[in-house]
Parts: structure tokens; sequence; C-alpha cells
């Protein structure tokens, strides 16, 4: 085994780096590793053909477009920013909290296909969170825009990467279980599940205190940048409308 | 018995329509490049199971050959406009949602109930694919109940269909290639490379070094491979058991388990992730390919730091 076989992860770094297209980035990377971890032209390009057929499953999500489609044609982002603008009390922060608790505990309970980027962030958390800054600040610049819908993917993201791990059926307790047993440690789900709980709590936490201070950073930028629609809604929440004195 | 198979014929022929429809949109700026690559991904979806590995290969590099040096770029699909979708929003209020939930929660029913429906003695599918079976037919649900409570034509729907599709582009095989990359890391052996290294580095015996740098080796080994799974098994043979449990006494459960953790830090971190960072990326239409990367970074890091106190502090006292 020689460094040389690490060729493909420098070839990565640099094409992602220098934004080269990805596809070709990662064939090369694929093509490269494989010659110089010595193996030849056709087995490389059967094993890249094999993997890709195997890894299929990843594509399926792409099913739920045409009706992710026909949604958005429908209205649906217009009706849930309608619904968002209606309840006082939402902020981006504040839903974005809510959906990483639902995302977290339903993942926690084996139910991680509630959720996820196609199926609920597009059609819907991204436009509420958007919405409810809209409602309070008026028309969003483009900058902040694309930041609260990436936080809006972040938050499905780490709801279900530390969720799910609670949950015994799930591939990552499974796998722990296998690797452990093979080396002759023998342990059960459970066991292996509970130690995921410090983690997920701790996860939770972090994540809910930058969303307060998402809250807080769009507040300070965008009571500069428009005067606020709805001159009434200061006070209405008891904290925070102090905050921009700090 | 609904064969996963069936599936992937499905999304094949979704992508296929996507090919047709982008050869016969004259306007469209690289049409035949578009309709090869669509073309292709559908070829590999209808018939992956029955083509040779080294056809598949060969026809997925001419499928990334045609992208090109810059990407596709994406194609200007005409959809309803802002106005048109405010009337609709206010026709059909909260009828909206019905469709949008059918996804999830078909998904789910599907996943506990197929299993369970036995006919002429065989599960209309298996508890490891139910998953997936679930959410292909919450798809199709979801697609007929909105045509039909929307009052929309099958064709609008594969219409909509495309301008999705081709808005996300060639991100959408990149998850694929990405584990095919991964699969040839590890036919070259750069697992045992990495943590050869990382286990050089390790001064044996010192408690908290030793946690620190299986924490943040698994970070940075799955950042690498885009993926927990493949950097685990490698990290825990290699640091966690040798050193942790069998050298310094520490708990096997609490190392696996958050090792584990740790490495999903390093997933939070990495545009190597594809499905999970680039992709939302591109659906959520963001500039930036790593706009959900940058979000994630901070929450990674800090949780990298509170995963290695919280091993610190648990592996040597159970």
């Amino acid at each position: 085994m020689h460094l040389l076989t690490l060729i493909g992860v420098l070839i990565v770094i640099i094409g992602f780096a220098l934004r080269v297209n990805a596809l070709l980035v990662v064939t090369v990377a694929g093509i490269a590793t494989g010659f110089a971890g010595g193996l030849n032209v056709i087995a490389i390009i059967s094993e890249f053909g094999r993997a890709f057929t195997e890894n299929r499953y990843m594509g399926l999500v792409w099913l739920t477009l045409p009706v992710i489609g026909l949604l958005e044609r429908g209205g649906l982002k217009e009706r849930a920013q309608e619904l968002v603008a209606r309840v006082r009390s939402a902020t981006t922060g504040r839903i974005l909290l809510l959906y990483l608790a639902i995302r977290q505990l339903t993942a926690t309970i084996g139910l991680s296909a509630l959720g996820g980027q196609a199926q609920m962030v597009r059609p819907l958390i991204a436009p509420m969170a958007e919405a409810a800054s809209e409602a309070r600040f008026g028309e969003l610049p483009d900058q902040t825009r694309f930041s609260i819908r990436a936080h809006a993917a972040a938050v499905d993201n780490i709801g279900v990467f530390f969720g799910e791990d609670i949950f015994l059926a799930m591939g990552s307790v499974l796998l722990i279980k296998g690797v452990l047993d093979e080396n002759g440690i023998h342990l059960t789900p459970l066991h292996i599940a509970l130690w995921a709980i410090p983690t997920a709590i701790s996860v939770f936490i972090i994540h809910a205190v930058r969303l307060m201070l998402l809250d807080r950073r769009l507040r300070r930028e965008l009571k500069v940048a428009s005067t606020p629609p709805l001159p009434h809604e200061s006070g209405g929440e008891g904290k925070g409308e102090g905050a921009p004195k700090e | 018995m609904i064969r996963l198979e069936y599936v992937y014929i499905l999304a094949g022929l979704l992508f296929g329509v996507t090919a047709v429809l982008e050869f016969r949109d004259h306007a469209n700026p690289k049409r035949l490049r578009k309709t090869v690559f669509w073309g292709i991904y559908s070829i590999t979806f209808l018939f992956g199971s029955v083509l040779p590995p080294l056809m598949t290969g060969c026809l997925v590099i001419l499928m990334v050959l045609v992208t090109g040096w810059k990407d596709l770029g994406y194609s200007k699909v005409e959809t309803a406009a802002e106005p048109q979708r405010r009337q609709s929003a206010a026709r059909l209020k909260d009828k909206l949602f019905i469709p949008a939930l059918c996804i999830p929660f078909v998904t789910f029913l599907g996943t506990l109930v197929l299993p369970k429906i036995v006919i002429a003695g065989h599960p209309l599918t298996t508890d490891k694919n139910a998953t997936l079976v679930g959410l292909g037919l919450s798809a199709v649900v979801a697609f007929i109940v909105a045509l039909w409570l929307f009052r929309q034509k099958f064709a609008s729907g594969l219409h909509e269909g495309r301008r999705l599709l081709t808005a996300v582009g060639t991100v959408t095989v990149l998850p694929q290639l990405l584990a095919a990359l991964g699969a040839l890391f590890a036919a070259a052996g750069v697992g045992q490379v990495v943590s050869g290294l990382v286990t050089d580095f390790i001064p044996a015996d010192a408690k908290f070094l030793v946690v620190a740098a299986f924490a943040v080796g698994m970070a940075l080994f799955t950042m690498i491979m885009g993926n927990a799974f493949a950097a685990f098994p490698v990290m825990v043979a290699g640091v966690g058991l040798p050193l942790i449990v069998h050298r310094l006494g520490g708990d096997p459960a609490v190392m696996a388990a958050i090792g584990m953790l740790s490495g999903y830090c390093g997933t939070l971190m990495t545009p190597m992730a594809a499905n999970f960072n680039i992709v939302p990326a591109a659906l959520l239409e963001l500039p930036d390919q790593n706009g959900v990367v940058k979000v994630q970074i901070p929450t990674g890091l800090i949780l990298l730091a509170v995963n290695i106190l919280l091993m610190y502090f648990l592996v040597f006292r159970f």
C-alpha cells in the first residue's frame, strides 16, 4: 500500500476547489485511483458500472419531482406563505427549530421517511421559513433568501442524522453491531443505541442556539435594510426585541 | 410481488421522458448533449440489472463526458407564473397540502404494511426494500391525487417533472457516481492507507489524545469518503478496538456509538456526501453549490468537540 492511492482524494479536492464539473472530477478521480491501486482498465470500468447500478436506489428520490412540480404549479408555496404570515409568532428560526425537533424525534422512532430534501424541504419547509421573514420584514434580498434556504436543508440533515442513530433497527446501529461482532465483541443494539443519546441531545441544543442566532441576525440585518411592514408587531414576544442594543 | 426492479423501471421511464422532452425543445441550448445525458441515465435504470457492468461503466463514462468541462446548465421550461399561482392557491386552499403529505405518509405506510401483505404465499415486498418501494408507490399515489385534485393533465405532470429534473441538472447522478468512486477507493485500498496515516500520528498512551485522534480521524475519513459507513470499520479496526478498548480499557459500546456520530459530523462538512449536501443546494436553486455545507460546518465542528469530550468522559467509566 502506498500514498499514490490517495491521488483520487487529491483530484477531488483540487477539482471541487476549482469548480470544474463535479461529474468529470469524480470520474477522473475514480479512474486514477483504480490505476494507482493496480487495477486494469477493464476492472476499473466494470467496478464503476457495478457500483453505479448497485446504488440506483439513490436516484429514486427523483420520482417525487413530477408531483412536487404540480404542487408548485398549483400554488403550494404561496399557500404555505399565506398560512405562515397569519401566525404572528412565527419566525424563520422558530419554524426551523420546530421542524428540527419533529424530524429528530420521528427519526428516533424509525420514521425517517417522514421528511427529506425533495419531499419536505423544497415544497414546504424552505418556503415557510422564507415566508416568516417576508411577513416581518417585507421583500428579502437574494442573499438572505439563499441563506434561509440553506438553513432549511441543514435542519433536515441534522435532524435525521442524529435522530435515526437511536433507532434500533437502523442501518448504522446494525453496522456497528456487525463490525464489533466480527471482532469478537457482542453487544445488543439497545446498548449501542443508548450511547447515541448524549450526542443527539447535544446537537439539538447546539443547533437550536444557532437558529435563535439566525433569527437575531435576520432581525438586525433586515430591520436596517427595510422599514417593517407591521409596526404593531414589536414587543409582541416579550423577549428578544431588546436585542439590537447588544 | 412488487420488486424493487419495477420502481427502477418507473424512474427509468421518467428520465426517458425527460430525454424526449429535451430533444423536442428546439430552443434549448446544448439540446443534443442533454438528450444523450438523460437518455443514458434512463438506460442505466431500465436495463441496469441485465447490462454487464463493463457496458454500464462505459455508458456512465460517456454520460459524464457529454456534460463537458462546465456542466450543461439548466433548461428553460414554462410553468405557471406567480399571479396564476396565487390565484390557484386561493382556489385550492388547503387541498394543496393533501398530495404533499401523501408522499411521506404513503412511504411510511408502505414501509409498515407492504411486507405484511402476503399474496399466494409471497409478501408484497421484502423488509429490506420496503422503504424504497414505499417511496416509489407514494410518488405514484401523490401524482395521481394531484392530477385529480388540481384538474391537471398527465402531460403537464411530466412537464413539471422535466422542469425540476433539469433544474437539479447533472447533479442528479452525482450521488451514484460518488458511491462508485467509494467502491474504487475500497478496491484500491485507500482505507488502509488513511487509517495507517492516522495511527502513525497517535501517541498510544495519552488517553485524551487517542480519543481525540479517533473522533477527528472518523470525521476526516468520512469527509474524504463521503460516507461514515465506509470509514467506520477501518477506523474501529485500526484505532478504536486496539487502542481505546484493548490497550486503554475503554467501553466498546461508547467508543463505537460516539465514534460513528463523530463520522456524521464529517458528513455534515463535506461536498462528497452529495445526496445530503449538494443535491439540496441544487433543489433549492442556491447559486453556491456548497451553500448547505457552509451552514452545517459550525454545528459539525462544535458537535465534534462535544463528541470528543463525551467520549473521553464516558468511555473509561463504563
